[in-house]
C-alpha cells in the first residue's frame, strides 16, 4: 500500500473512531457461510477498511502480500443482526403520554453497559435497540454496530445523508393499557394512534405545501417529524404485538397509514399466518421456553416461525435482551428450529433477514465484496449445543475473542461479568425495572 | 443383566392374573440410557402394570404378543426436576392460577404444596411433554419462608396418587426475593436472619413443651412451629434459596446454629465458597442456568454447575421460578447449558435422573431404569440435550402419558 494512502488512514483514525483497517486481513481455513451463496469448506473471506473484499474456496481468493493471514477453524458467518433489543439501559418515553414519538432511545444508551459485551460474545454485531412496550409509541428506536467506543456517536449507523439509522417503536395489546392518559381498551388504543397519525398526515401536507418556503414552513414538532418519517417510509415501525386480532390491527393500521412495519413477538402469529403473508409484513419472532407468563403469551408456540416460513413471511429471531439473553442468540434459532423452521431461514434469521428488517441489508447480513467487513467465527455446527462464539468482528476489527480473559467472563458470566449492567425485562419481578416495560 | 429371568416372572403373573396384555408397553432405543449401569444399545424396556419388569438388549427381551411397542433413538429415565414452582405457579400468572406466594406473612411454613398444585396446570403439561416426570416442586423464593415444597409426578392424575412425598421441604429465601413489601419486614439481610432464627427458636421450645406434654396437660397445637419442628429433627431438610456469597455464608451458619439438614437453591456465587459448602456437605440445587444474571444473580455463570461439581459439591438442575416469561423454565434445557458450558452431558444426564432422585430420598422408585422401578420413560428422537432434537414420547407409571413431538 502506498504511503500516502497510510498516512490516510491514520488522518481517518483520528477523526473517526469507526476507523478504517488499514491492513487487509485473510481469514483462511474455516468453513465459510456467505448466506448470499453456498457455503464454501476452506474458504477465504478477505476484508480491508472495515468492508469485504473477496469471498472464495482458498485457491480462488487472491490474498495480497501486505495482508495479515489468520488461519481459522470453524464456521465463519456473516455478523449476526438482533431485530430487537434492550440493551444499554436506555429508556424511552416517561409517563405522561401514551405516544411519544420525539424520544429518542440512543439519547439515553450507556455503551458501557456490560450488556453490550455480551451481545458482542452472542455473536451480535448490528443490533436494534427499542425502547420498551409500555405505551402504543414509545420512541425513537435506535439501530447500532457494536464496535467499541466510547459514546453512543461510536455506534451509530449514519446513512449518506449523515441521518442516524433506527426506527420507530410501536406496541398495542396489554402492555400499553392502563390508567389515562394511556389508553384502557384496544379500540382505544387504536384510535389514539390514528388521531396522532392523522395529525401527521396534516402536518407532512403543511410541509409539502410549503415546497421549501422557509416563510410557509409549520412550526417545527418533533412529534410530527418523526411520525413523518414514518408515513414517508424512511423509518420502519418495529410494532410490538401478541395476539392474533392484534396483529391483525397493527395490519390495518399500516395498511391506512402506508407506514412501513415490522411485527414483533407475533406470538399467535401461527394463527393468521396467511393474513400477515398476504400483508408482506416481516415477522421478528421471540424463542421462550415455554408458552404463558402473560395472557397474550399463553398461545406462544415453538412452531410459530415455521409456520410462518412455510406461509412465505419473511422471519427473523429477535433476544430482546433482558427477555432472552444475547448470547444465547444462537441458541434462539437453534430451537426454532426444533419448532420446524428451516435451517437455512434460520440462518438467514441470524443475518440478512434481520438485515432487511431494518433497511441495511445493502450493508451487513451477508459477505459480500462491499458488504461490511462484520464476522461471526463460531467454533461449529450453528445450531449445535456445544457450538460457541470464538470471535466476533465488526468492520474488520475484533471486538470479540473467547480466548481474552476478559472477553470470556462476558461470555459465560461470573464475578464482574455483569457489573453495571442494566437489565430490561419488561417486568417489576427484576431489580431496578418499572413493571410492563 | 438379568433382564430374561424378569421378564418371565413377568408373564407368568400377566398369565396368573389373566391381565389384558394389548394395555401393556414395552419400549425399544437405539441407545437406553438406564442409569443404573452402561448405556445399552439397541435394547429394550419392557413394562408391566406400571413397573420395569426387564432391560436389557433386544436381542435377550423378549416383547410378548400383544405389547404395544414404542420406539425412539434414545430412551432415558423420566426426568427429575430438583426444584420447580411449575403447577403452584401458573401460565397466565393472574390471581386465578398464582399460587407460589402468599405474601401476607414472611414465615408461613405450614402452607403445603399438596394443597396448591394444580396437575392439570399447562405448565406441568410442557414440561412433561419435555421428559420431565417428576417434579420437586412448590412455594416460590419470594418469602422469608414461603411454604413447603413436594415431589410428585407430573401425571394429569398426580393427586389421586402419584405423590411420591408430600412434604419434601421447607422453602427459605435469603435474598432480595425475601424482603417484604410496603415497610413489613424483614426489610433487610439481617432482619431476615433474625427472623429466622427467632422462628426456628420458636419451634425449638415447641417441641421441648411437646416432649413434657400429657394426655391431661397437651400443648397447644401449632402447625407453623410442628412444621419447622420437623425441619429441627432432620426429618425434613430445610432448602435455602441464597444466590449471593454473604447469604450462602449465612444460610451455612444458621445450619451450625440449629442442626437441619440444609439444601441450598440457587448458589449463584457459590463458586466463591465452594470449600465451605463442601466441608458441610451440603447438597446444591443450582439456579437455573438461563436465570437472568441480574440482581443477586449478577454474578452468575453458564459454568456455576461444572465448577461446583468439580470441587466435589453434589449438584443438581432446576427449572426454579420465574415471575414472567418463560413463566417456567424446562430442567432439560437448564441441565443442556450447564453440560456445554463443563457440566457433561452424561453427569448431567445422571443429575437430571439418578442423583435427584436421591436427593428427594426416592432413589427405590424412580430415577434409572431397572426391573421393579416405576415405569417413568422419556423418548427422544436424537441426543436429548441437543437443541434441535425432540421428545418423542413419554411414560408415567407404565402409561403413555404423552405422544407430543416436542
Amino acid at each position: 500500500m502506498p504511503l500516502s494512502n497510510r498516512l490516510a488512514g491514520v488522518c481517518l483514525l483520528l477523526v473517526s473512531s469507526g476507523a478504517a483497517q488499514e491492513r487487509p486481513i485473510a481469514f483462511l481455513g474455516a468453513r465459510v457461510v456467505p448466506i448470499a451463496a453456498p457455503a464454501i469448506e476452506d474458504g477465504t473471506v478477505l476484508v480491508h477498511r472495515g468492508k469485504v473484499v473477496a469471498v472464495g474456496p482458498r485457491a480462488g481468493v487472491a490474498v495480497p502480500a501486505e495482508a495479515e493471514r489468520r488461519e481459522v477453524k470453524g464456521v465463519l458467518l456473516p455478523g449476526f443482526v438482533d431485530t430487537h433489543s434492550h440493551i444499554g439501559g436506555g429508556s424511552g418515553g416517561d409517563a405522561s403520554a401514551p405516544i411519544q414519538p420525539d424520544v429518542r432511545i440512543w439519547d439515553t444508551i450507556d455503551v458501557r453497559d456490560p450488556g453490550l459485551q455480551k451481545a458482542q460474545a452472542g455473536g451480535i454485531t448490528t443490533v436494534n435497540v427499542m425502547p420498551g412496550s409500555g405505551h402504543l409509541l414509545s420512541g425513537q428506536t435506535v439501530y447500532l454496530k457494536l464496535r467499541d467506543g466510547n459514546a453512543i456517536e461510536d455506534l451509530l449507523i449514519r446513512g449518506p445523508d449523515g441521518a442516524i439509522a433506527g426506527g420507530i417503536k410501536m406496541a398495542n395489546g396489554t402492555n400499553s393499557q392502563r390508567a389515562a392518559p394511556f389508553p384502557n381498551t384496544r379500540g382505544k388504543s387504536a384510535a389514539l394512534v390514528r388521531t396522532e397519525f392523522v395529525k401527521a398526515q396534516e402536518y407532512r401536507a403543511k410541509v409539502q405545501r410549503a415546497g421549501g418556503d422557509p416563510e410557509k414552513l409549520p412550526p417545527r414538532d418533533l412529534r410530527m417529524e418523526a411520525l413523518a418519517m414514518a408515513l414517508d417510509g424512511k423509518w420502519i415501525v418495529h410494532h410490538h404485538t401478541h395476539r392474533a386480532d392484534d396483529v391483525l390491527t397493527v395490519l390495518r393500521l399500516a395498511q391506512e397509514f402506508g407506514f412501513r412495519v415490522v411485527l414483533h413477538h407475533v406470538s399467535e402469529g401461527w394463527k393468521v399466518a396467511e393474513e400477515i403473508a398476504r400483508a408482506k409484513a416481516p415477522c421478528s419472532v421471540i424463542a421462550i421456553d415455554s408458552p404463558g407468563g402473560k395472557l397474550e403469551a399463553i398461545h406462544l408456540r415453538p412452531e410459530t416461525a415455521g409456520v410462518l416460513e412455510r406461509a412465505g413471511v419473511s422471519v427473523a429471531i429477535h433476544s430482546d435482551d433482558g427477555i432472552t439473553d444475547s448470547r444465547l442468540f444462537l441458541r434462539s434459532h437453534a430451537m426454532a428450529v426444533r419448532g420446524g423452521f428451516s435451517r437455512a431461514a434460520a440462518l438467514e434469521s441470524l443475518t440478512v433477514a434481520g438485515a432487511r428488517m431494518l433497511d441495511l441489508q445493502d450493508r451487513v447480513g451477508t459477505l459480500e465484496p462491499g458488504k461490511d467487513a462484520d464476522l461471526v467465527l463460531l467454533s461449529g455446527d450453528p445450531f449445535a449445543l456445544d457450538t460457541v462464539v470464538l470471535e466476533t468482528w465488526v468492520e474488520g476489527r475484533k471486538v470479540f475473542d473467547r480466548a481474552d480473559p476478559k472477553d470470556r467472563l462476558h461470555a459465560v458470566g461470573g464475578l464482574g461479568a455483569s457489573d453495571g449492567q442494566v437489565m430490561h425485562t419488561h417486568c417489576g419481578c427484576c431489580d431496578g425495572e418499572e413493571a410492563h416495560r | 443383566m438379568s433382564a430374561p429371568r424378569h421378564l418371565g416372572i413377568g408373564v407368568a403373573l400377566g398369565v396368573l392374573c389373566g391381565a389384558p396384555l394389548a394395555a401393556q408397553v414395552a419400549v425399544r432405543g437405539e441407545l437406553v440410557h438406564t442409569m443404573a449401569g452402561p448405556a445399552l444399545r439397541d435394547a429394550v424396556v419392557l413394562v408391566r402394570d406400571g413397573k420395569i419388569v426387564a432391560v436389557g438388549p433386544a436381542a435377550e427381551v423378549r416383547i410378548p404378543e400383544g405389547y404395544e411397542v414404542l420406539t425412539a433413538k434414545v430412551v432415558t429415565p423420566g426426568l427429575i426436576d430438583a426444584r420447580a414452582t411449575a403447577g403452584l405457579a401458573g401460565w397466565l400468572n393472574q390471581d386465578h392460577d398464582k399460587d407460589e406466594v402468599d405474601p401476607a406473612e414472611a414465615v408461613q411454613p405450614e402452607l403445603r404444596a399438596i394443597d396448591a398444585y394444580n396437575p392439570r396446570e399447562p405448565l406441568v403439561a410442557w414440561l412433561r411433554e419435555h421428559g420431565v416426570t417428576t417434579l420437586h416442586t412448590g412455594h416460590a423464593p419470594l418469602a422469608l419462608v414461603s411454604g413447603q415444597t413436594f415431589v410428585v409426578k407430573t401425571s394429569e392424575d398426580a393427586l389421586a396418587g402419584a405423590v411420591l412425598k408430600p412434604a419434601a421441604m421447607v422453602a427459605c429465601t435469603l435474598a432480595g426475593s425475601a424482603r417484604g413489601e410496603g415497610g413489613k419486614s424483614p426489610g433487610t439481610r439481617a432482619k431476615m436472619i433474625a427472623m429466622l432464627r427467632a422462628a426456628l427458636l420458636d419451634a425449638r421450645e415447641h417441641m421441648a413443651k411437646q416432649a413434657k406434654a400429657t394426655a391431661d396437660k397437651p400443648v397447644e397445637r401449632s402447625l407453623r412451629k410442628e412444621t419447622l419442628g420437623a425441619v429441627l429433627k432432620g426429618e425434613v431438610p430445610l432448602l435455602i434459596h441464597a444466590q449471593r456469597q454473604e447469604d450462602i455464608l449465612a444460610a451455612l451458619r444458621l445450619q451450625e446454629e440449629f442442626g437441619f439438614r440444609l439444601v441450598l437453591d440457587g448458589a449463584a456465587e457459590g463458586y466463591l465458597v465452594a470449600d465451605r459448602l463442601l466441608a458441610a456437605k451440603v447438597p446444591v440445587v443450582v439456579h437455573a442456568t438461563m436465570l437472568r444474571h441480574t440482581g443477586d444473580a449478577r454474578n452468575a455463570s453458564f459454568e456455576t454447575a461444572a465448577k461446583l461439581r468439580d470441587r466435589g459439591i453434589p449438584v443438581h438442575f432446576q427449572s426454579g421460578y420465574e415471575g414472567y416469561v418463560p413463566r417456567t423454565r424446562v430442567v432439560l434445557f437448564e441441565a443442556a447449558l450447564a453440560a456445554a458450558h463443563g457440566f457433561g452431558r452424561e453427569q448431567a444426564l445422571r443429575a437430571l435422573t439418578l442423583d435427584a432422585a436421591t436427593l428427594l430420598g426416592v432413589q427405590d422408585r424412580i430415577g434409572s431404569l431397572a426391573p421393579g422401578k416405576d415405569a417413568d420413560l422419556a423418548l427422544y428422537d436424537g441426543d436429548p440435550f441437543e437443541y434441535t432434537s425432540h421428545c418423542t414420547g413419554v411414560l408415567i407409571d407404565g402409561k403413555v402419558v404423552s405422544r407430543t413431538v416436542r
